[in-house]
């Protein structure tokens, strides 16, 4: 386990931590953002290069610009004074540390069935072209088809409503 | 000996719950979809790792699944956005603890 590693995990955890328990919400957006940058770096490291690239692309550069677009079109940047957490937080939290209890326990009682570090495989970005119009051609459509549909849904849903006479 | 996967499934572990808890927690919408976005993410974290650390890695099946995944979650975060920006046009607040009505 290298210290690279143990550096980026910190950066991911600590920015989805501050992410979820920031008051103001543009801050808890840029945190979200170091987060995903962290996860980016973290596939680098598991030698994913291509997706790592597209995490960069797709959640810095477009996600984390729609949340912030989000936040400023709802005026989410002012603190309410009724508290940021929900009534009902206490079960929250109790259910995400059950889950994460299971989890921990789960991957620590498997610990010495998990395969052994190995060579870097090979993915080239060619490889994975000839592999996406290849055997997962039909998977590549479908994402492409619900995309479009996606962003002409959002696109409608988020229009204007014209005052319609009350029947 | 322990393995670097253990670590990466660790960390995806505690992403997932961090994000869960921020997704039951918060009362603003928006937070409550960085909170699955972060949850999404941890996932593809796992994919990826046991892409890396599996068997046959050169089928590249995890790292797939991790891309059409991505590509899922830029789909869910456009329309969840949208949902709340209809939401906050209609009823103007983003707080889920005040959307207690389904007609508008």
């Amino acid at each position: 386990m290298s210290p690279i590693f143990y550096i980026l995990a910190a950066v991911t955890l600590g920015g989805g931590l501050a992410a979820v328990l920031l008051r103001q919400l543009v801050h808890a957006a840029l945190a979200a953002t170091v987060a995903f940058a962290g996860l980016a770096l973290l596939y680098l490291q598991l030698d994913a290069q291509f997706v790592g690239f597209a995490q960069v692309l797709v959640y810095i550069g477009a996600v984390a610009i729609l949340i912030v677009f989000a936040i400023l079109l709802t005026r989410g940047s002012e603190v309410p004074k009724d508290g940021v957490f929900s009534r009902t937080w206490a079960v929250g939290l109790v259910v995400a540390a059950a889950v994460f209890a299971v989890l921990g326990w789960a991957v620590l009682a498997s610990l010495r069935a998990l395969p052994l570090a190995e060579a870097a495989p090979a993915a080239t970005v060619h490889e994975i072209g000839v592999a996406l119009v290849g055997r997962y051609v039909l998977p590549l459509e479908i994402v492409g088809l619900l995309l479009t549909a996606a962003t002409v849904g959002a696109v409608i849903v988020a229009l204007h409503e014209k005052e319609r006479p009350k029947q | 000996m322990t393995t670097p996967l253990a670590g990466y499934l660790l960390v995806a572990a505690l992403l997932f719950a961090i994000g869960l808890a921020g997704a039951l927690v918060r009362r603003n919408a928006i937070l409550v979809l960085i909170g699955i976005e972060l949850m999404l993410n941890a996932a593809n974290l796992n994919l990826i790792a046991f892409w890396r650390y599996g068997p046959h890695p050169e089928r590249l099946t995890g790292m797939m699944f991790a891309i059409f995944s991505i590509a899922v979650a830029a789909a869910e975060a456009a329309v969840g956005l949208g949902l709340v920006i209809a939401i906050h046009r209609h009823t103007n607040t983003t707080d889920l603890d005040k959307m207690n009505r389904m007609k508008g």
